[in-house]
């Protein structure tokens, strides 16, 4: 499997020009889209398949900054190890259960408003931990473990937050 | 049989010989054909100049009626004219919930899956059966237009098609002698056309609502690209609907008049469906619409509808649309003032209160300035041509996303999910499983589609058991299933025990209702009676294929033989052209499909290299330097 950095030329770093990721995520699509192949034989059409294919999921990791943290550490033989390691200290879980209130009672009064809010303010702590990331990637990244991982959490919370609005949406 | 014309090993075949490639957009209501002709896509005529081919089909003892005439039948002969057979592909009895209201004999294969039948006068009538006729009367008609066999065809399908509809749009395609260049999206299908044509950039909103189907989808256009990047719809919700709400009011204000009202007859119903359609339609430029007809048992039916009454009886039918318009939204990210504009889609959106919705919900006018009927098919026609490869300057690329959430049954129930719904395609993700049991050796695993926690709430695609795991200790096996959606949208899984080295690899493809021998099976009967009929078009179908891919190798050969083989390689897989050009001369189609399998085998390897250097050359002259960080 290549270092998904290096198939899209791009530096092995957090910091990534956002933009340049785009342009060369769709050169590489419109050289090996499947679409490019559909009068190929059969075993190239399984060659673009599958290259399309780590091509999409490559650009997935990168684009987002929690998988992108994730798999830079994965890149050093760190495991952040999500599913498993729950530990966290005990501010952030005082945050987490206060941002879970929060959703409960806007199930209760269906407060749609007070849920985007809730997401707003969930983006501006994400925004904090990203940049901590960033540095701790280079210069502790054991560390950066544990923020991947309260990166994942507090992610895991806006999904939840936002299946709840559309719920009440409908 | 024709000779063949295979060039020389080595020099590409006829440059720039223009292929026959159309777009086929499959509606509830109406089908249509398109091409692009000197460089314009133009939706296909039949012989009386109707572009609409009316999506129905009638059957009598030895022949088979498709279109206007057909439609024009429906009142007089309902349980053998089978019209909106799409709202029916995919489907299992159980979850055609209105079918009291249809006037069809409906019959629950046995065999498969509980997929539904239509009893005819001409024998049991799948759905892909059904909709092939339809196609089958488009490709005569595209041909008869063209002037040559048709090479290949792009179908459009709703973007909420699931699996199992995909599967039977593309065997319907099989059955109907169609060469499927790509399934493609209708919603994507549109935003080509209308981007093409006027040179759009940025984000728009495809609202697509058809005879039975309703689709929302949110594309970034930029520079030829066309990402999706958010779908959602309704696969139940369409322009019939509205007539069925019209029917219904038909029905109670007889039935407040007559204190003897009996039951409808088959006859009536369609009768009665027809002048609610027509309604509905003249509705969209008048106040109100007379609704006059003579039922079968003597009664008169003379009613007056006006707008009003019309926009109230299907308010919530309009509604309904709005709610996954919102999710689409919210998936994408997007508020509405980053909507660059709204394109609407499909007959039903003519109806000036769906405009209205749409142009309160995003708050500017939508925009009408294409054929609402038709730019469907002339977007597959674009992509088809350029599938095609009439278009060697092409910078169309179209990244489409996969409708709903793909997952697997787990404990309890509960569904995990493996891949989330607007994932952009191809896609591939991996899941590992372990035993529960000592010494358990084999596993069920069961394939579900959609967004909710229960298994029983989502559609079930496949369930199939991996045998053959080596015996061990509970949880000591680990066995991983890969899930791969194609460009197509369609997923097939595969497995493999991976302790102990036993690889029990399996691909399954799930089908529904129609199995590889039964398409096999009604694929010959469609050839003939006499068995050496059935023999030669077997025969030719393979020497078809197989000429396909002797082309495709040949082509790649002349572009990267020198560069990218030595001398030995380039003589293995020249041999192996030979032999199944020798072949091709001959009688035995079963031998033929053998060395077209080996040559494809034997260009693995090239294949490969080719892609490498496919990558190379996407991103050739950035220099890491250059970039700016």
């Amino acid at each position: 499997m290549q270092n998904y950095f290096a198939l899209f030329q791009l530096p092995q770093q957090f910091a990534l020009d956002m933009t340049l990721l785009d342009t060369q995520y769709r050169k590489l699509q419109a050289e090996v889209h499947p679409d490019k192949f559909v009068n190929a034989s059969p075993a190239e059409r399984l060659q673009s398949m599958q290259m399309a294919t780590q091509v999409n999921e490559a650009y997935q990791v990168l684009k987002q900054p929690t998988s992108r943290a994730r798999y830079l550490l994965q890149l050093q033989g760190i495991h952040t190890d999500e599913e498993n390691n729950t530990a966290m200290p005990g501010d952030f879980l005082m945050a987490q259960m206060e941002w879970r209130e929060a959703m409960d009672d806007a199930r209760v009064t269906k407060d749609i408003p007070a849920l985007d809010a809730l997401l707003t303010e969930m983006r501006a702590q994400a925004k904090v931990l990203q940049q901590q990331v960033a540095n701790e990637i280079v210069a502790a990244p054991t560390q950066a473990a544990l923020t991947v991982r309260k990166l994942r959490f507090i992610d895991k919370v806006s999904e939840d937050v936002n299946q709840l609005i559309a719920q009440l949406e409908e | 049989m024709a000779l063949l014309q295979i060039s020389e090993p080595g020099q590409s075949p006829a440059p720039h010989q223009h292929k026959l490639a159309v777009g086929i957009d499959l509606g509830t209501t109406n089908s249509l054909v398109a091409t692009v002709r000197s460089g314009m896509s133009t939706v296909l005529h039949d012989e009386h100049g109707h572009a609409l081919l009316p999506s129905v089909v009638r059957y009598l003892q030895d022949a088979v009626i498709v279109g206007h005439e057909a439609q024009a039948a429906q009142s007089l002969d309902p349980v053998n004219t089978i019209v909106s057979v799409k709202r029916f592909m995919g489907r299992a009895l159980h979850d055609i919930t209105d079918r009291a209201h249809i006037p069809y004999h409906f019959v629950e294969n046995e065999s498969s899956q509980g997929i539904l039948e239509i009893k005819t006068r001409a024998g049991l009538k799948s759905p892909v059966e059904i909709s092939a006729e339809i196609l089958k009367t488009l490709k005569t008609r595209a041909e008869k237009a063209l002037g040559g066999e048709l090479t290949g065809a792009v179908i459009t399908v709703p973007a909420y098609f699931d699996d199992a509809q995909r599967q039977a749009t593309k065997d319907a395609a099989r059955l109907a002698g169609l060469h499927v260049l790509r399934l493609l999206n209708e919603p994507t299908a549109a935003a080509v056309a209308y981007g093409l044509d006027n040179a759009a950039e940025g984000v728009y909103v495809i609202y697509d609502l058809g005879g039975g189907t309703f689709d929302i989808s949110i594309l970034r256009l930029s520079k030829g690209v066309f990402e999706v990047l958010a779908t959602n719809g309704d696969s139940a919700l369409g322009g019939d609907d509205f007539d069925h709400r019209i029917f219904c009011w038909v029905l109670d204000q007889v039935r407040s008049k007559t204190t003897e009202f009996k039951p409808l007859s088959e006859e009536d119903t369609r009768l009665l469906l027809t002048k609610a359609r027509q309604a509905k339609e003249w509705l969209t430029d008048n106040h109100e619409a007379n609704i006059v007809c003579k039922l079968s048992n003597g009664a008169l039916v003379d009613e007056t509808l006006s707008v009003a009454q019309f926009v109230s009886l299907t308010e919530h039918l309009v509604i309904k649309t709005l709610s996954p318009t919102r999710k689409a939204m919210r998936d994408a990210g997007l508020s509405i003032d980053e909507i660059k504009g709204v394109v609407l889609v499909g007959g039903a959106t003519r109806m000036p209160h769906i405009r209205h919705a749409v142009q309160a919900f995003f708050e500017q006018e939508p925009l009408t300035n294409l054929d609402p009927d038709k730019v469907v098919a002339l977007g597959a026609a674009i992509q088809a041509n350029v599938l095609a490869g009439n278009r060697s300057d092409d910078e169309l690329l179209l990244l489409d996303i996969t409708p709903l959430s793909l997952g697997l049954e787990t404990m309890g129930g509960l569904v995990e999910k493996v891949i989330p719904r607007n994932s952009t395609l191809p896609i591939a993700r991996a899941q590992d499983f372990t035993t529960y049991k000592d010494g358990q050796t084999a596993m069920a695993i069961h394939v579900v589609q959609g967004e909710r926690e229960l298994v029983s709430d989502c559609r079930s695609l496949a369930r199939f058991e991996l045998r053959g795991i080596p015996p061990m200790a509970a949880g000591a096996a680990r066995i991983r299933v890969t899930f791969q959606v194609d460009a197509d949208g369609l997923l097939s899984v595969s497995a493999r025990e991976q302790t102990n080295g036993v690889e029990a690899n399996i691909t399954v493809k799930p089908s529904y209702g129609l199995n590889e021998d039964q398409i096999t099976n009604m694929l010959k009967d469609s050839f003939g009676a006499a068995e050496s009929d059935k023999a030669a078009r077997m025969l030719r179908e393979a020497v078809v294929d197989a000429q396909r891919l002797m082309e495709a190798i040949q082509a790649a050969l002349a572009e990267d033989g020198d560069t990218l083989l030595n001398a030995d390689e380039r003589q293995q897989i020249e041999s192996h052209i030979d032999a199944l050009l020798a072949l091709c001369q001959g009688t035995d189609s079963h031998a033929v499909k053998q060395a077209s399998d080996a040559l494809n085998h034997a260009t693995e390897d090239f294949a490969a290299k080719r892609m490498d250097a496919s990558v190379q050359k996407a991103l050739a002259g950035k220099n890491l330097d250059s970039l700016e960080l």
